[in-house]
C-alpha cells in the first residue's frame, strides 16, 4: 500500500484523489515575510476596498470595524496600495 | 410493463433526445454545433413542455458546457451533454478533468471532421483526438444503436468499479440526420433499467459518505498533485478503464435480454468471420455498408468477413485477436488520418494487438471518408479486392492507403 | 429495396417529403431511411433528399446513386440540375409540371423512363392557399410507383399536420393522386 517512502500507493489513495482538509487548516500566515499590514481604524472610513481587494480573504469586516486575520495574511501589501485614505500601513513584524 | 417495442421514425439526433428524455437526467449543459443541434433543439422542446425534470443550461461555449457538467456531476447529478468537431476540441482540457474527477458524465459526440478546411460532415478525427482522455467510447452504426447505446452508457459509466465518463458516438449526417426505424422501449422499462445514479461511498475522516460535494461533509475535488502523487492518481484511472470492459459486456447482456438486440458481445461484432480468409475492421455507419458487401462477396464464394468495433475505449484487444484467427489479410478502415503515424488510429491499435499473434495476418490500413467523403459499396469492394491481392501475392504493396480520394 | 431521390428548392419541403414517405412506409412495417443532402441552406437553393424503403433492415449508409424513382418539386430545376442522373431506363420521373408528359418529354429530350406530370403548384395554391407542392407530389408519387399505400400516406400526413391543415393536405394528396398523368 505504501512505498518505502511512507507515501501511499495507487490503491491507497481515495477515489478521484479527493481531499477533505479544510482550507482553513492551512494557516498561510506563516508565508508572510518581513512586513505585515496594520490598520489605523481612526483613519479608516469603512469603504471596504481592502476587504474587496484582499486576495486571501484575510481582511475581516465584522459590521463595525476592519481588522486583519494574521493567521492567513500573506503580506502582499495590496490592501495598503488600495486604501484611498492611507489607513493601512505595511510595517516590519 | 410491456416489452413490446414501439417503432418510431427517428434520426440519430432525435434518438438521443428520446433516450435522454426516458433516462430523465438532472442536468444538460450544452452549446450548439452542427450536426448535434437537433439533439438540443429536440430536448429543449421536452423541457419546455414539462416532459422532463431536467435542468437545461445554455452555456457560452463547449468548454463551459463540460465545466458545468463536471459541476453538476460533482454534486451527484446524472448529467449529459453533446457536441461535435471543434466543440469537442474546445472542451479538450475539461474532458481530461471529467475523467480524472471520476464523474460518469454521458456525452453524445456526433462525429464531424475537424477544421481545416471547415467541414460539417462525418469523420472520426474529432473523437480520435480524445482517445487518451480516459473516456469510454461506444460507436453506433445507426439510429437504433444510438438509442440503445445512450441507455446503456449511463449504467456503464456509473458502475461502482468504473466511475468514468462515457462518449456515445454517431456519424454526422449519415446517422445524426438520417431517419430510420427505431424500436423504442417504454418509459417505465427504461427507468427500470437505468434506475437512479448510485454514488460510490468513500471514507472521510472515519465516516462513510457518498462521493459528491456536500456542505455536510466538505470535500475538495480536483486537487493539485505533483510528482510525488500524480502518477498514482493516473494508475487508479487506468484500473477503472480496465474494469470497464467487463461492465460493458454485462450491461449489454442485460439490455439484450430486455430487447433481443445485440451488437456482438457488446465490444465487437464479428460478422461471417468463422472461415473468413480476408476481413475488414470498421467502426460506425460504414460497418453497415460493409456488411452488405460481405454478403455480396459471400454469394460469389469469396470468404470475406467483417469485424465491427462497437467499443473503442477500452480497446477490445483480446476479442479482436480471437475474432481474426485464421484470417490471412486484415484491412482496417480508418475514418481519420495518420499524419505522421504508422497508420490511422484504429490501424495502430489493431496492429499492436496482432503483434502477439503467432500466425498473424497481413494488416493493411485504408483511410477513407474524411470530411464526409461517401464510402459506397463499390469502393468497399475495391478494398476487398486489394486484400484478395495481398492474400494471392503474399505481400503488401502499401501499408497506408487512401480510399476515395482523387 | 426502393431508392427515391427528391429535388426541390429550399422552402418547398423536399426534406419533409422524404420523411413523410419514410414514415408512411413505417406504418406498413417496412424498414426505412430518409436523409437530406446539405449545401448552404437558404430559401430557393436546390435541395436534394433521399428515401430508402425496404422489406429488410437497411444496412447501407452511403448515398443513393441509382435511384429507381426521381421526384422533382420545382419545374425550374429540370434545366438547372441534372435530375435524371443515375435514374435507370425503367425508372420513374415524377415532375411538378403543368404540361402533359409527352410535351415535357419532347422539350427535355428524355429517352426511356416513365414520366408522370402533375401541376402540384397550381393544386397546392388551390387547395391549401399556398405554394407548397410537397404533399401533392407525394400523392402523385404514390400513384406512379405504389411504393406505399395511399392510405398510409394520408394517415401519416394527418398525424403530422393535425386538424384542418391535415384535412386539406389529405384532399390535396387525393387530387394529385387522381390527376397525375403518365406519358
Amino acid at each position: 500500500m505504501s512505498g518505502s517512502s511512507g507515501k501511499l500507493g495507487w490503491t491507497g489513495i481515495p477515489l478521484g484523489g479527493v481531499s477533505w482538509r479544510l482550507s482553513e487548516d492551512l494557516k498561510t500566515g506563516d508565508w508572510r515575510g518581513e512586513l505585515k499590514p496594520v490598520v489605523d481604524n481612526a483613519k479608516c472610513k469603512e469603504c471596504l476596498f481592502c476587504w474587496v481587494f484582499c486576495p486571501d480573504a484575510a481582511v475581516r469586516w465584522d459590521g463595525t470595524k476592519i481588522s486583519i486575520n494574521y493567521d492567513y495574511c500573506k503580506g502582499c501589501g495590496i490592501c495598503e496600495k488600495e486604501c484611498p485614505f492611507d489607513a493601512i500601513a505595511m510595517v516590519k513584524e | 410493463m410491456s416489452l413490446q417495442p414501439k417503432v418510431e421514425g427517428l434520426n440519430g439526433d432525435e434518438a438521443i433526445a428520446y433516450a435522454l428524455k426516458q433516462c430523465n437526467v438532472d442536468l444538460v449543459a450544452a452549446y450548439p454545433i452542427t450536426p448535434q443541434t437537433i439533439i438540443v433543439e429536440k430536448f429543449s422542446e421536452y423541457v419546455a413542455n414539462g416532459e422532463v425534470d431536467t435542468e437545461f443550461v445554455t452555456v457560452e461555449s463547449e468548454h463551459s458546457a463540460m465545466s458545468a457538467c463536471i459541476g453538476g456531476a460533482a454534486v451527484g447529478g446524472r448529467i449529459f451533454t453533446a457536441t461535435a468537431s471543434a466543440g469537442l476540441a474546445l472542451m479538450h482540457e475539461m474532458n481530461y478533468v471529467a475523467a480524472s474527477h471520476r464523474l460518469p458524465i454521458v456525452m453524445a459526440v456526433v462525429n464531424r471532421a475537424l477544421s481545416g478546411p471547415i467541414n460539417i460532415h462525418a469523420d472520426h478525427s474529432d473523437s480520435m483526438g480524445e482517445r487518451d482522455a480516459s473516456w469510454i467510447q461506444l460507436f453506433s452504426e445507426n439510429p437504433q444503436e444510438v438509442y440503445d447505446n445512450m441507455i446503456q452508457a449511463f449504467r456503464v459509466g456509473e458502475a461502482p468499479t468504473v466511475q468514468l465518463p462515457c462518449m456515445v458516438l454517431l456519424d454526422g449526417f449519415v446517422v445524426s440526420h438520417t431517419l430510420q426505424d427505431v424500436a423504442v422501449l417504454s418509459d417505465d422499462v427504461v427507468k427500470g433499467f437505468v434506475g437512479r445514479r448510485g454514488l460510490p461511498l468513500i471514507n472521510v475522516m472515519g465516516q462513510t459518505v457518498p462521493y459528491k460535494l456536500d456542505v455536510e461533509h466538505p470535500l475538495t475535488m480536483g486537487p493539485l498533485a505533483l510528482y510525488d502523487y500524480y502518477f498514482e492518481h493516473k494508475r487508479q484511472q487506468e484500473e477503472a478503464m480496465m474494469n470497464a470492459k467487463e461492465v460493458i459486456v454485462k450491461v449489454h447482456d442485460e439490455y439484450a435480454q430486455l430487447t433481443g438486440r445485440r451488437v456482438g458481445d457488446g465490444l465487437i461484432h464479428p460478422y461471417r468471420m468463422e472461415d473468413a480468409e480476408m476481413a475488414l475492421i470498421c467502426m460506425g455507419s460504414t460497418a453497415g455498408t460493409t456488411r452488405t458487401v460481405v454478403n455480396e462477396l459471400r454469394e460469389k464464394g469469396v470468404r470475406a468477413g467483417l469485424v465491427k468495433v462497437r467499443t473503442f475505449r477500452p480497446f477490445p484487444a483480446r476479442e479482436i485477436l480471437d475474432a481474426v484467427a485464421g484470417v490471412k489479410a486484415l484491412g482496417v478502415l480508418d475514418r481519420s488520418g495518420a499524419y505522421g503515424a504508422v497508420g490511422g488510429p484504429l490501424f495502430n491499435e489493431v496492429r499492436s494487438t496482432l503483434y502477439d499473434c503467432a500466425d498473424r495476418p497481413f494488416v493493411v490500413d485504408y483511410v477513407y471518408g474524411l470530411g464526409g467523403r461517401d464510402m459506397p459499396p463499390t469502393l468497399i469492394r475495391e478494398v476487398y479486392d486489394d486484400l484478395a491481392r495481398v492474400v494471392k501475392t503474399g505481400a503488401v504493396q502499401q501499408t497506408l492507403n487512401f480510399v476515395g480520394v482523387r | 429495396m426502393m431508392e427515391i431521390r427528391l429535388h426541390g428548392r429550399g422552402g418547398q419541403g423536399a426534406w419533409t417529403a422524404s420523411i413523410l414517405l419514410a414514415r408512411s412506409a413505417l406504418l406498413e412495417g417496412k424498414h426505412v431511411q430518409s436523409f437530406p443532402e446539405f449545401t448552404p441552406e437558404r430559401m430557393g437553393a436546390p435541395v436534394v433528399a433521399y428515401t430508402r424503403i425496404s422489406e429488410e433492415p437497411v444496412d447501407v449508409h452511403s448515398g443513393i446513386y441509382e435511384p429507381g424513382v426521381v421526384v422533382v418539386l420545382d419545374p425550374t430545376l429540370v434545366t438547372a440540375v441534372n435530375v435524371l442522373d443515375g435514374l435507370a431506363a425503367d425508372g420513374a420521373l415524377i415532375v411538378n409540371e403543368r404540361r402533359a408528359p409527352s410535351e415535357f418529354r419532347a422539350e427535355n429530350r428524355i429517352v426511356g423512363r416513365d414520366i408522370w406530370t402533375v401541376p402540384a403548384t397550381d393544386l397546392s395554391v388551390e387547395v391549401l392557399g399556398r405554394n407548397i407542392p410537397n404533399t401533392a407530389m407525394l400523392g402523385a408519387t404514390v400513384k406512379a410507383t405504389g411504393i406505399v399505400k395511399l392510405d398510409s400516406l394520408i394517415t401519416e400526413v394527418k398525424a403530422r399536420f393535425p386538424g384542418k391543415v391535415g384535412e386539406a393536405n389529405a384532399s390535396l394528396i387525393q387530387r394529385a393522386y387522381d390527376e397525375v398523368r403518365k406519358g
